[in-house]
């Protein structure tokens, strides 16, 4: 954004010399911040989620001091709650002739007896609701980060270098883009699950049942998405003129890669973060609905979603409640991003308007 | 056998059944089976309305094919609940419903033959008369055929161990001259045994050792089945679309009880619904039958409460147990006293409730489950009486765990990631919990878990691991001997069915002594399987949970419902109205 000024308009303060109006280069990353905040549509969506974001990470507060759980994780299919003033078993057994099957509780609306109703475990789906949330976003937003920051890395060296190490790391990057990310994740989880003490790597041993091995999958399968759209920034911003000026004064290779290139590609890298967060929520909750994702005892979106499959004709809340909550926030995400694309490069909003 | 499935509907997905046991002895175990019929929407055993009618298709729906289709290898009730309607064998169970569907009949033999030669060798009367579906005349030597492709092809089990020259017996290869003595001219069949093997006529029922034409290749047949000598035949059979059954011109009835004839034309099993629109098809007549391995969603359980599905519904119980394999070999679980404490502190109430409540699964503590020979209600892990399960012991449980010096210790609970499976492993981890361990789930595909728990090269993974067993046949020694008995530990295979690896020495020579006294002193011997049952559960190489029921939904046009303990529903016996 070197390259981006703003004359200065009739609210200048500057005295009146008598000459030609001064050109004053503004900061591009506040002009940024002024537009983002003019997108009233764009703040809402990080109001949402934000707000999102403080009603998961208050999930141990709801489940004790609002809810009364101890452990919200645990099952609790002998439990009662209170629902209509009685008290009454969470597990129902089925009605009729036959007694068949057992039905969990549905939503009292009470916050503090099962709000959204229970589980096929019996566990409140509020409070696990709440802790899905910690986890996917967690996941979603730990992988977009680490998956943005190795593609703009791997960018970075393939387009300032070239040649064959241009070619190495994008092929490398094609196989991994043609790779079938649930295949991989299924692969990567089974061979976990089967080593109960973890598997090493380096100082850290890696448990199936760790956030972290959805993280690593998910920021692994998308990095060659993010890495092809910076890369052909990079290409593109080698060549200028500001860049061979820098070569020109004798700029070590590290030099122009991290302070005259990145600084010209890290709007794009900015715009992409929330909607790869939005894109690996999503792909968290596929996964875990698989059940290669997050493992139990841990819970998040998709989980619950897996978990209230069979109960969709009688207990819809419990799939549609963490459903609602993955589209509130990756609408969120989308919308936010667009706006933060719109507050970066005007261009490509004239672009796509025009 | 191993079914991977679920509580109320099992899946029939059976595991490779690894055994080198030598068949315990209980001829009169079938007989004296008691109350096997369970009890039903309509009625235990059987329920008909009118005069039953030959003609129409009677279609099944089920979520997903059986497999291989070759009748030497396959090992899902799926399939033999057709192979039973297309091929008969030496002996048959009866094809009635109810208790008396645990008797051994004649089917292609004349009778049921004594054994001779120190209980070794048995001498079969071969009926004439009878055609394969392709018109060749059935011969005793075809049954040589039969044999020889259990070791072939090969077969799933180690049933047929036992028959002279089966030992030398390979993929490559095999010969029986000597096991199996064919003589064509006067219609008898020798089998000669290298040891007395009192199942051997239960084992001989089961469509392994069905006749097929001596002319069948030794080697696999993948999905051709090759003619038999039943009712129907296979017309087709696509894994990925549907079996189609049709009638056999060449069948007559020979002997009622062992193959009567059937009621409908064709019998059409369809493969790749949801179970949901199964259950959906067959409300709206659109099909006859819900697969009973197929898991009924507990939303449609609700609906089938409903009045007007009463006479559609039919509940049994199987002989079928449902348990936590502790791991005896890795510390807590080789210590007695914390076996016993998860065995205390077990909530079998909720693992019920996820079974479907009480209506579809009973609380089990022992090895052998209800209405199956020798068992007597025996539950040492409960509150008061102790022989019904009634509630945990927490006070109890802690107690041993803190005699026992584990409190504390990392347990791994492995299970399946299906919902049934995964709820059970975090209600066990949650049970383990509540006295002092610090359990972890570790939850694995159904076709990873199972050989995974049984190979000891993974001993030192997992503590607690999920298994379920459903009866070969009505013989003690299928649930006593394989499950827990010395010889069913097999190191570093994926097929050793004691997954506990439980062996104590003194209940083992009890074993062989029951076997062996079948033959001699059955009711001696029966009595023994009880002590030894007893003995089992009270060394708690198990938790065990429930003993499962299974559903058969049916359409509303069909009658003659029969359920039998072996085979479950009988298909060839509905009619349609």
């Amino acid at each position: 954004m070197a390259t981006l000024l703003e004359q200065v308009g009739p609210e200048s303060t500057e005295p009146d010399t008598g000459l030609r109006p001064e050109i004053v280069g503004r900061n591009p990353w506040a002009l940024a911040a002024r537009r983002l905040r003019r997108n009233r549509i764009a703040l809402a969506a990080l109001i949402l989620f934000l707000l999102i974001v403080l009603m998961s990470f208050l999930a141990p507060v709801y489940a004790h001091d609002v809810a009364h759980i101890g452990n919200p994780l645990a099952p609790n299919l002998n439990g009662t709650t209170v629902a209509g003033g009685k008290v009454v078993p969470v597990m129902q057994e089925g009605t009729g002739g036959l007694h068949l099957g057992e039905t969990p509780i549905g939503p009292t609306w009470d916050p503090h007896h099962y709000f959204l109703g229970a589980d096929d475990l019996g566990r409140d789906v509020a409070s696990l609701l709440l802790y899905g949330g910690r986890s996917s976003l967690q996941i979603g937003i730990s992988s977009a980060i680490i998956c943005c920051a190795v593609a703009t890395l791997l960018a970075l060296i393939a387009g300032f270098f070239g040649g064959i190490v241009d070619a190495v790391v994008s092929r490398i990057m094609d196989i991994i883009w043609a790779f079938p990310v649930y295949l991989l994740a299924i692969c990567i989880a089974t061979e976990l699950l089967t080593h109960s003490n973890g598997i090493p790597v380096g100082p850290l041993k890696i448990s199936a049942d760790n956030l972290w091995v959805p993280t690593f999958i998910i920021a692994f399968a998308y990095v060659s998405y993010v890495y092809r759209p910076i890369r052909g920034q990079v290409l593109s911003v080698v060549r200028k003129e500001f860049v061979e000026a820098a070569i020109a004064q004798g700029a070590s290779n590290l030099r122009l890669m991290f302070s005259e290139i990145l600084p010209n590609v890290v709007s794009t890298v900015i715009v992409l973060l929330p909607l790869m967060i939005a894109t690996n929520i999503l792909t968290e909750s596929a996964l875990s609905f698989l059940s290669v994702g997050v493992q139990p005892p841990n819970v998040s979106w998709g989980v619950i979603i897996g978990d209230g499959e069979d109960l969709l004709y009688t207990r819809p809340w419990v799939s549609l409640a963490p459903g609602i909550m993955i589209v509130l926030t990756v609408l969120a995400l989308n919308v936010f991003g667009d706006g933060i694309r719109d507050a970066l490069d005007p261009r490509a909003k004239l672009r796509v308007d025009g | 056998m191993r079914l991977m499935g679920l509580v109320h509907t099992p899946a029939r997905r059976v595991a490779r059944h690894p055994l080198r046991w030598s068949g315990a002895a209980l001829v009169a175990l079938a007989l004296a089976v008691a109350g096997c019929g369970g009890s039903s929407a309509s009625s235990p055993g059987t329920a008909s309305s009118g005069t039953p009618k030959s003609g129409g298709t009677f279609t099944i729906l089920a979520n997903s094919a059986f497999g291989v289709a070759d009748p030497a290898q396959n090992y899902t009730l799926e399939e033999w609940q057709l192979l039973i309607d297309t091929h008969n064998g030496l002996t048959g169970f009866a094809m009635v419903g109810g208790v008396p569907g645990t008797k051994i009949v004649p089917d292609l033999a004349t009778s049921i033959p004594q054994p001779t030669n120190g209980g070794k060798t048995y001498v079969f009367h071969i009926r004439r008369g009878i055609k394969f579906s392709n018109g060749q005349t059935l011969k005793p030597s075809d049954f040589v055929t039969t044999f020889e492709r259990q070791f072939t092809v090969p077969g799933p089990t180690a049933f047929y161990s036992d028959i002279v020259g089966a030992s030398a017996c390979s993929t490559k290869g095999c010969n029986l001259s000597k096991g199996v003595v064919a003589n064509d001219s006067a219609y008898t069949l020798t089998i000669n045994l290298t040891q007395p093997d009192a199942e051997i006529m239960d084992q001989l029922a089961l469509p392994f050792a069905y006749a097929v034409p001596a002319s069948t290749p030794l080697k696999l047949l993948g999905n051709n089945v090759p003619p038999g000598t039943g009712p129907y035949m296979w017309k087709s059979y696509n894994p990925n679309t549907e079996a189609v059954l049709v009638r056999n011109p060449y069948f007559h009835v020979w002997n009622k009880v062992a193959e009567p004839a059937g009621y409908p034309n064709e019998i059409i099993e369809k493969y790749g619904l949801q179970v949901s629109d199964e259950v959906t098809e067959v409300e709206n007549g659109e099909a006859n039958e819900v697969f009973d391995g197929d898991q009924i969603p507990s939303d449609q359980l609700s609906q089938l409460n409903s009045a007007k599905y009463t006479d559609q519904v039919h509940v049994n119980t199987l002989t079928a147990d449902w348990y936590f394999a502790l791991n005896t070999k890795q510390p807590p679980f080789n210590n007695l006293e914390a076996r016993q404490a998860i065995n205390y502190a077990a909530n079998r109430s909720a693992y019920v409730k996820i079974a479907g409540g009480p209506q579809l699964a009973v609380p089990a503590c022992q090895i052998l489950p209800p209405n199956f020979p020798s068992y007597k209600a025996y539950c040492p892990y409960t509150t008061g009486a102790q022989t019904v399960w009634s509630a945990p012991n927490l006070a109890k449980a802690k107690a041993l765990v803190k005699a026992s010096g584990t409190a504390g210790d990392k347990v791994v609970v492995d299970g399946t990631n299906d919902q049934v499976g995964a709820a059970l492993v975090q209600q066990m981890v949650s049970d383990l919990n509540s006295i002092g361990y610090k359990a972890t789930p570790q939850l694995l595909t159904a076709a990873v878990q199972y050989p995974f728990v049984q190979n000891s090269t993974n001993s030192a993974k997992w503590n607690v691991g999920w298994s379920a067993w459903y009866q070969d046949y009505p013989a003690p020694a299928d649930f006593l001997n394989v499950l827990l008995g010395c010889g069913s530990i097999h190191p570093n295979s994926d097929a050793s069915p004691n997954i506990a690896a439980y062996c104590d020495p003194s209940t083992q020579s009890q074993i062989n002594k029951a076997e062996s006294e079948e033959a001699t002193d059955p009711s001696a011997a029966a009595a023994l399987w009880t002590q030894i049952d007893h003995e089992d559960t009270n060394a708690a190489p198990w938790v065990d949970m429930y003993n499962p029921k299974q559903i058969d939904f049916l359409s509303k046009d069909v009658h003659g419902y029969e359920w039998n303990p072996q085979w479950y529903i009988l298909i060839d016996q509905l009619w349609q109205s």
